[in-house]
């Protein structure tokens, strides 16, 4: 794909200015960040294109954004009715054929709920549903969603949630520290008991990521936490489909 | 058991029928005959009795909440006022705000999470009503005793419920209280403020209209909950000897009302509705009277077509059930099928149900067979007026004369650390992080300030900035010692927060809680409290949108301290012109604004120290609170300071505490000549507000004061790592905050 700035220079353009990357964003009934996900990727100069879940079209674009919220009020399990939603199909046979995904908080449920990444997500250990700006070490900076940060860079993006307690087997965590795709750990205290501080993974190929915090929610110095740590997300992506 | 119809009840005038056992009075009843020239038929006296009730009718108080329209003030931003679901303020740019602060006290006590969760389901709806986008919500709250076993039962649950139920609905949760006193010992305050964004050509009303329109009744089906919520539950005094009433508390599915959000805000958006109206207290009874009350023409309703979750219920229990996450609109015929499409796009459940008539009446059948026809004003707006004895309690004069200033203070420098200590670590004056952040304040990505700052912020327009403040506040130990001056001094203190953060004060909503208003004395703090604020609006410019009230709060003769609540809404023309409340920048000099007085009256410090209760609250000045509100937001339009806290229970101490804790950065503080250094830390006097002042900016700023008349003294300056009020003691950063922050999980966690 060949980068082309856009003709027209909005308030929103990012670092890099507008791309014509699009990227999908799906609202599930229930979800909640979906408006702040598309801020967050115009913010970063690329273009948001809203998806529905009761679409299997994708619209043709390069990239998607599963947000965080309370698909179908998480009743069941987090995301275990999303994961069978028509738009989920194509998504998940796309993710297997190496578009970027990221999934932020339930739409890390959702996306472990379609085992495009191992585990699960359990009720927080103190039990309470936890608020706050949260630290954490990016240790994979090779994903499609983390290209523009270093390895070992510490980042703060606020936390949200209360089935947040990443847990897998043995087997399963040994494989994904081998491999290197343990892509966040928390820092300065473990929020919710998930196991060995992980906050979020990758798939092998570095397409599918995961995460409980929100990156989508740390882009702007003036609302949240006014830190602006979590737009590298996004414009990693810029350099990851632009210099693919 | 035969139906009981309106032709049936015609043949049979002689019925017993259950009044009493509904909530109704003898007249009541009386009137209801009166007025339909027979006996009410089963259907309509459960809809009489529901929307008679105190909770719906306003029955006691309404004599005296005339007085927030009489003595408004002349204000020209307000576009909707007191009456319909919730006032609507112009905040300019096109935009439109409305908010609103509502009571569900009785059922936060019976079934803490379910009540505290449908009170925050409630207010939303009622925001969603107006046409606007919900975009933030506020809890102020009130418990017993913080060492009581039965807070501990309350509290969490609470918490968890507006956590469980506004964190799924994508609200961001920006401020509120968390008070503890034992007079809220059964019977907790559970107050929800809900504010929603619209633009001015977006503004819906609650009425029925145009012959021959639909009424839709959409989201969810009507079940067995919340019968009676408003009558037997919130409009009585709790009775250990009566049987539990859980039955009355409503049941709430936060995912369905998040879906009805976006599909009424859908329907909005293509302009498919003439009238709407939220279903809350009293059900399908509010809703239908209401609508065809405030609109020209009658109402015909086939109840047999709302869709139920338990086909048993009655026509009866059907217009009484207050089940959740319900909305009734009114479409004109060639909208209907859009109107459908659009709920069937967010999977909610909408059936018509009626339609608007060219008559008077409402008229409602159960498969083809009448059993309600009444005019709709004599259910909704023509219910009772009662004008409640009231008289001045005889222990006020006591009460007044037990005079807090009298009160042993700490005689050593090291005496006055440990009572600083104690103060600002007793659970009212403590950290309240471990209830707040169990609430997403993040969501939707406007939040510019969130608790402990002194107002929630949300910026309500991306391309300008333009933002919005609300700060809620009461103080019900004031409010006892004096209930005309505590309910100005909630106002006064809500109007000093909203500014302290930089945003222009518009308007107020307010919740009055208060005990029974069979009692002269609870009647007596009711008349004076709403005289006080009434007074306050009319000073300060600022006029009542709407809100709600609270009675029967007591159990037994023991009522809740008066405890009026006021939320005050600001508007702020560019939020990066706020003014935050840390400290943050070594070098800024501290200065003091407005008068300290010797008033320990109902303080913090006589709480804690004392267990005491008496003597006067601290003086009101609403001149002097609205000049330093204008020196505040002045101050931060020009950049002329770097942060501003507002002075208020636990006095100047406490204020530093929580700015220094916040920026991370300590305070030398100089004890100026000729002051006590206890008063000067602990007093309550109202009308001041500590402000942070850059060096640069020292002479603009206090030239600016000068020149308005506002006393300003410099206490100090930001700097090192402790708190050191010099000659006196010092307290490092870290003692403080090990203390202020570990007091609520050690009682709650």
């Amino acid at each position: 794909m060949t980068p082309r700035p856009s003709p027209t220079t909005t308030r929103c353009g990012g670092p890099s200015g507008r791309s014509n990357i699009r990227v999908g964003v799906i609202t599930f009934p229930g979800t909640l960040d979906d408006r702040d996900t598309q801020r967050a990727v115009r913010i970063a100069g690329l273009e948001a294109v809203p998806l529905w879940h009761r679409d299997k079209d994708l619209k043709q674009v390069d990239a998607v954004v599963l947000p965080g919220g309370f698909s179908y009020g998480d009743y069941l399990r987090a995301g275990a009715i999303s994961r069978f939603s028509p738009v989920m199909e194509t998504v998940i046979e796309q993710a297997k054929g190496g578009m970027p995904v990221l999934g932020i908080c339930n739409g890390f449920q959702v996306l472990t709920e379609t085992h495009l990444l191992p585990g699960a997500m359990l009720r927080n250990n103190h039990l309470h549903f936890i608020c706050r700006d949260q630290k954490l070490r990016v240790e994979n900076a090779n994903t499609a969603w983390t290209a523009d940060y270093e390895a070992g860079q510490e980042i703060s993006v606020p936390l949200k949630n209360i089935d947040g307690r990443y847990v897998a087997d043995e087997r399963t965590l040994d494989e994904l520290e081998a491999e290197g795709r343990v892509a966040f750990r928390y820092l300065d205290g473990n929020p919710n008991g998930s196991l060995r501080d992980i906050a979020g993974i990758t798939n092998a190929a570095g397409n599918v990521v995961g995460l409980m915090p929100h990156p989508e929610h740390a882009v702007e110095p003036l609302v949240g936490t006014g830190r602006t740590d979590g737009l590298g997300f996004f414009t990693s992506l810029l350099k990851k489909l632009v210099n693919a | 058991m035969t139906l009981d119809t309106v032709k049936h009840a015609n043949e049979t005038p002689d019925v017993d029928q259950p009044w009493a056992e509904l909530g109704l009075k003898q007249d009541e009843y009386e009137r209801i005959r009166a007025i339909l020239g027979r006996r009410p038929t089963g259907a309509e006296l459960a809809m009489y009795s529901v929307m008679w009730s105190e909770h719906c009718s306003y029955k006691s108080s309404k004599v005296h909440l005339r007085q927030f329209g009489e003595k408004a003030p002349k204000n020209d931003a307000l576009l909707v006022g007191i009456g319909e679901n919730a006032g609507v303020v112009d905040v300019g740019q096109g935009y439109a705000v409305t908010f609103k602060v509502e009571s569900h006290n009785h059922p936060s006590y019976i079934e803490p999470y379910q009540g505290a969760a449908t009170g925050v389901g409630g207010i939303v709806r009622d925001i969603l009503a107006m046409g606007a986008r919900p975009v933030a919500v506020m809890d102020p709250l009130r418990f017993g005793a913080a060492d009581h076993p039965d807070t501990k039962r309350v509290l969490p649950g609470v918490v968890a419920g507006i956590g469980g139920y506004g964190n799924c609905l994508g609200l961001p949760n920006i401020g509120g209280e968390v008070v503890f006193d034992s007079c809220y010992q059964g019977n907790p305050l559970v107050n929800a403020l809900c504010v929603g964004v619209m633009k001015h050509e977006d503004i819906h009303l609650a009425k029925a209209s145009g012959a021959g329109n639909k009424v839709i009744l959409y989201g969810a089906r009507t079940g067995g909950d919340g019968i009676g919520g408003v009558s037997v539950l919130a409009s009585e005094t709790f009775d250990d000897s009566k049987p539990t009433k859980r039955p009355a508390v409503q049941v709430g599915d936060p995912f369905q009302e998040k879906l009805l959000i976006e599909c009424t805000l859908e329907i909005f958006r293509e302009d498919l509705v003439d009238g709407i109206q939220d279903l809350g207290g009293a059900g399908l009874s509010c809703a239908t009277s209401e609508l065809a009350s405030a609109g020209s023409g009658g109402m015909r309703v086939e109840l047999d077509r709302v869709h139920l979750r338990d086909a048993t219920l009655s026509p009866e229990e059907i217009l009484m059930s207050e089940s959740q996450e319900r909305m009734c609109a009114i479409v004109e015929p060639g909208k209907v099928d859009r109107f459908l499409e659009i709920c069937e796009k967010w999977d909610v459940i909408a059936t018509v149900i009626g339609e608007v008539t060219d008559g008077e009446r409402l008229e409602i059948f159960w498969h083809g067979e009448q059993i309600v026809d009444v005019p709709p004003r004599t259910v909704a707006h023509e219910g009772p007026v009662y004008e409640r004895p009231y008289a001045r309690p005889d222990w006020q004069d006591a009460l007044q004369a037990d005079d807090a200033n009298k009160l042993a203070r700490p005689e050593t420098p090291e005496e006055l650390r440990a009572q600083v200590l104690k103060v600002i670590s007793s659970p009212n004056q403590a950290s309240k992080s471990w209830i707040t952040g169990q609430y997403d304040r993040f969501v939707q990505g406007n939040t510019v300030l969130a608790q402990p700052e002194d107002s929630g912020m949300v910026r309500v327009d991306e391309d300008t900035n333009l933002g919005v403040a609300v700060a809620t506040d009461g103080n019900g130990r004031y409010a006892k010692l004096d209930p005309y001056a505590g309910a100005q001094l909630a106002l006064a203190e809500s109007y000093r927060n909203v500014a302290a953060t930089g945003a222009r004060p518009l308007a107020i909503s307010n919740c009055l809680n208060f005990g029974s208003p069979e009692d002269p004395a609870v009647m007596w703090q009711f008349a004076e409290a709403t005289r006080g604020l009434a007074d306050g609006c009319l000073a300060l410019g600022t006029p009542v949108t709407g809100g709600n009230v609270s009675l029967y709060n007591q159990t037994g003769e023991t009522a809740i301290h008066p405890t009026p609540v006021v939320a005050v809404l600001g508007v702020i023309d560019d939020v990066n012109r706020r003014t935050p409340m840390a400290f943050s920048d070594e070098g800024h000099l501290l200065y003091l604004l407005g008068d300290t007085k010797e008033e320990l009256g109902g303080s913090a410090w006589s709480q804690v120290i004392h267990d005491h209760l008496g003597g006067l609250p601290p003086a009101v000045d609403l001149d002097r609170e609205k000049l330093l509100g204008e020196i505040l937001i002045s101050a931060s339009r020009d950049g002329m300071v770097d942060a501003a806290h507002d002075l208020s229970d636990g006095g100047l101490i406490q204020a530093l505490v929580e700015s220094c804790l916040r920026g991370g950065k300590g305070a030398r503080i100089v004890v100026p000549d000729g002051v006590d250094p206890f008063v000067l830390l602990f007093s309550e006097s109202a009308g001041r507000a500590i402000v942070a002042v850059p060096r640069s900016e020292e002479l603009r700023f206090t030239d600016m004061c000068g020149a308005r008349g506002l006393p300003a003294t410099r206490i100090g300056v930001v700097d090192g790592e402790e708190i050191d009020v010099q000659g006196q003691f010092s307290l490092p950063l870290a003692e403080l905050r090990a203390a202020h922050e570990a007091t609520i999980p050690a009682l709650l966690a």
